[in-house]
């Protein structure tokens, strides 16, 4: 589904990625965990094609197509999703218009308005809003929990077949970390695989993992299944720093 | 040119109304340029009373004695020389749509008149080159003794209220423009509304030039009477050519004590159209006048429309919205005069600007002594789509009153890289997230609108956009 081979990228000459490698497949949930600054936030953002963010070597392949070739908007339409860590603010449109605009343009075929209302209604049921988020503008004063669950209900509007979930969990409540995992799992099935980044193993225990990898310095360091988030949690990031910092050092 | 033609065809569809019609006209002035004798054949022709004619010379003086206006906007390519100031298409206005001439009709009929009328409007004025072409008032509000009618027909039939009251908001000698537009005035829409009449859906006039070098001066003049209220929309455009058309209106309200004025604009002129507008009202005690203006499209446009709040408790409103594409100047803003205790004001100004579009924001704000409790507050945001685009904010404040409350807030945003990327991570094209945030942009003047008027509001400035994303 998806795979990344030797992932370079920099931002404003500044080498982020440094030969990173990837592979997820349908159905699969994959957990990066990382301490602050080792790239997470760049691969997402190169995963999805912003344009501030130079590849400068590698490949990324999803459903078989190269994504370099491909513009934000195209890699929405195969079925990417990002739900951001910073989601930004656009003032004037509601989100009920934002939504339909959005699910209108990756479907091949309009829903009619009623359909779209229902659908709205029934996502915003699921992430536990209030109906009047609707009229709202686009995270414009969103707190940070309702703005994180605004990612996860445009998710389940667009219906990605890849969901790359940069710290959605962090500076969630815990009934609100439930109602995302809660929405991240409405979509769980063999055609929806996710990439979930986290700091802590908190969500993985509601949203469980079939791989865990540590990120280090732009890089895929280690992997395992749900028990290395345990792990990690236990013996810190100085230990993977020993263990496999000094012998990945290009 | 063939009616059924598209615009796309005739490749002018970066300007949709782009299109003309063939120039056959019951009468044009014999030549170019203004004097004396053509201020006097336009005065002769309309058959006025003498008193408007020596109001015409007089104004036609001070228009040359006036120096053009060197702050502001670029006029130096404006030739007074080189424009038709009087075309009159037809020789009698249409009573019912079907005596209008086709060509003529088939114009407002692509523009969307009169199907707007018949649906939402409760009456509908058509202005073609200089005449009015066409005008109807819904019955029950002819009933009410509501008039609304092109200004010559108001000269001709109400002379005695026109001769109170035209004038009296902006003096002839206000400016070079409003001495100009008094010389060679002609059409427009002349308003009065009874005391207590609720005009409870929108009148609206229509602005249409066709010919080349054409000078449109239409002159209204609005009276609510007391406790009455009435909204009234214009909407304007012109076709493209190579040389340049002026437009050139001077439009007056007059909310009598505890009346509503709201006036809205939706200009979108072709890009050579310079577009020169005094605009004032007069809000007298415990009034509102408001003012909703979208400046789209002319090469350059300078308008300030301007509540003047005469009477204690009054409200003065301006909300503007101005596009500014490659190649043009819009220079707008607004002005409000506290002239009395307990009134208050609010001015919001959206500018956005693209290429080498510049966009300005020019505004005044006074407060006389013994306006004690004023309350005041201008808003002005420009947002800049690329790097090139230009804008500046040049807002007076006046105050000589002490017990008064003034805010001012101006605020100046790109439209982030960030934004556009989350926005396209949604599936939206590069174009429509450029859309969206344009249109979420002047959300705050667009809800202001009548729902039809809002969607055109947005969808003239996305075309105005189009291929400009590179
Ligand atoms: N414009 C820039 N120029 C240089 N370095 C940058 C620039 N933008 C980001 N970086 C650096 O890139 C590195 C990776 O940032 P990124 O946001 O991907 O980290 P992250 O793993 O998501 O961290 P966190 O856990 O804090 O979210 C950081 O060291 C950051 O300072
Ligand atoms: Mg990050």
């Amino acid at each position: 589904m998806l795979k990344i081979e030797g992932l370079r990228a920099e931002i404003d000459g500044q080498e982020i990625l440094k030969g990173l490698d990837l592979e997820v497949g349908k159905g699969e949930i994959h957990a990066i965990m990382g301490p602050n600054g080792s790239g997470k936030s760049t691969l997402s953002n190169v995963l999805m094609g912003h344009p501030r963010y130079e590849v400068t070597g590698g490949a990324i392949t999803f459903m078989g197509e190269d994504v370099f070739e491909l513009e934000a908007d195209e890699r929405a339409k195969l079925g990417m999703f990002l739900a951001f860590q910073y989601p930004s603010e656009v003032p004037g449109v509601s989100v009920a218009n934002f939504l339909r605009t959005a699910v209108n343009s990756v479907r091949e075929e309009e829903l009619s308005p009623m359909a779209m209302y229902k659908l709205i209604q029934e996502k915003m049921k699921i992430m536990q809003m209030d109906p009047k988020f609707a009229e709202r503008y686009l995270n414009e004063g969103f707190s940070g929990g309702e703005k994180k669950r605004n990612e996860i209900l445009q998710m389940l509007m667009l219906e990605p077949k890849l969901a790359i979930m940069d710290e959605t969990d962090s500076g969630l409540d815990i009934d609100a970390l439930q109602v995302v995992a809660k929405g991240v799992n409405e979509l769980r099935g063999p055609e929806f695989s996710a990439v979930i980044i986290t700091h802590y193993q908190r969500i993985l225990r509601y949203i469980e993992p079939d791989h865990v990898h540590v990120m280090l310095d732009g890089r895929i360091v280690t992997s395992g299944g749900k028990e290395l988030a345990l792990e990690l949690e236990d013996k810190g990031y100085d230990y993977v720093r020993q263990e496999f910092g000094a012998g990945t050092q290009s | 040119m063939p009616e059924d033609k598209t615009i796309q065809e005739l490749g002018l569809d970066e300007y949709k109304f782009g299109f003309r019609d063939p120039e056959e006209y019951f009468f044009k002035t014999p030549r170019k340029g203004i004097d004396a004798e053509i201020v006097a054949m336009i005065s002769k022709h309309k058959n006025e009373p003498e008193w408007m004619l020596e109001y015409r010379l007089k104004a036609l003086e001070s228009f040359f004695e006036k120096p053009t206006p060197q702050w502001g906007g670029d006029l130096s390519e404006l030739d007074f020389d080189e424009i038709y100031y009087y075309i009159r298409p037809m020789e009698n206005q249409g009573r019912t749509w079907d005596d209008v001439p086709d060509d003529i009709k088939n114009t407002f009929e692509k523009l969307g008149i009169p199907q707007a009328e018949r649906e939402t409007l409760a009456g509908v004025g058509a202005q073609y080159e200089s005449e009015v072409v066409y005008h109807s008032l819904k019955e029950e509000w002819d009933k009410a003794g509501v008039v609304f009618m092109d200004m010559d027909s108001g000269l001709r039939e109400h002379e005695d209220i026109v001769r109170e009251y035209f004038g009296t908001i902006i003096p002839a000698d206000d400016n070079k423009f409003s001495a100009l537009n008094s010389a060679v005035w002609s059409g427009g829409s002349f308003v009065y509304v009874p005391p207590g009449v609720h005009i409870d859906i929108p009148l609206q006039a229509y602005f249409r030039i066709n010919a080349e070098n054409m000078g449109q001066f239409e002159r209204t003049l609005i009276i609510a009477d007391e406790g009455s209220s009435v909204h009234y929309i214009e909407g304007c455009t012109a076709p493209t050519y190579t040389s340049n058309s002026l437009h050139s209106a001077v439009v007056e309200l007059i909310a009598k004590p505890n009346a509503r004025i709201r006036y809205s604009t939706i200009q979108n002129w072709s890009h050579n159209t310079y577009n020169l507008v005094t605009k004032r009202a007069v809000a007298e005690e415990n009034a509102t006048v408001e003012w909703v203006d979208g400046n789209l499209g002319s090469k350059l446009t300078m308008k300030y429309p301007a509540v003047y709040l005469m009477g204690e408790g009054a409200r003065g409103e301006i909300l503007s919205v101005a596009y500014a594409g490659d190649g043009q100047h819009q220079d707008a803003g607004g002005k409000v005069v506290h002239a009395a205790p307990n009134t208050s004001s609010l001015i919001t100004s959206k500018s956005i600007s693209k290429g080498t579009g510049r966009s300005t924001y020019r505004g005044l704000l006074k407060v006389h002594e013994g306006a004690v409790n004023s309350k005041s507050r201008v808003e002005c945001d420009a947002l800049l789509l690329d790097e090139n685009a230009r804008t500046d904010t040049y807002p007076y404040i006046e105050i000589e009153e002490k017990k008064v409350n003034t805010e001012h807030e101006a605020t100046v945003s790109k439209v982030g890289e960030d934004q556009l990327f989350y926005l396209m991570s949604r599936g939206l094209s590069e174009e429509a997230a450029m859309a969206m945030v344009v249109n979420g942009f002047i959300e705050p003047i667009a809800k202001e609108l009548p729902l039809e008027y809002a969607i055109e509001l947005n969808r003239l400035i996305q075309l105005e956009m189009e291929g400009s994303v590179g």
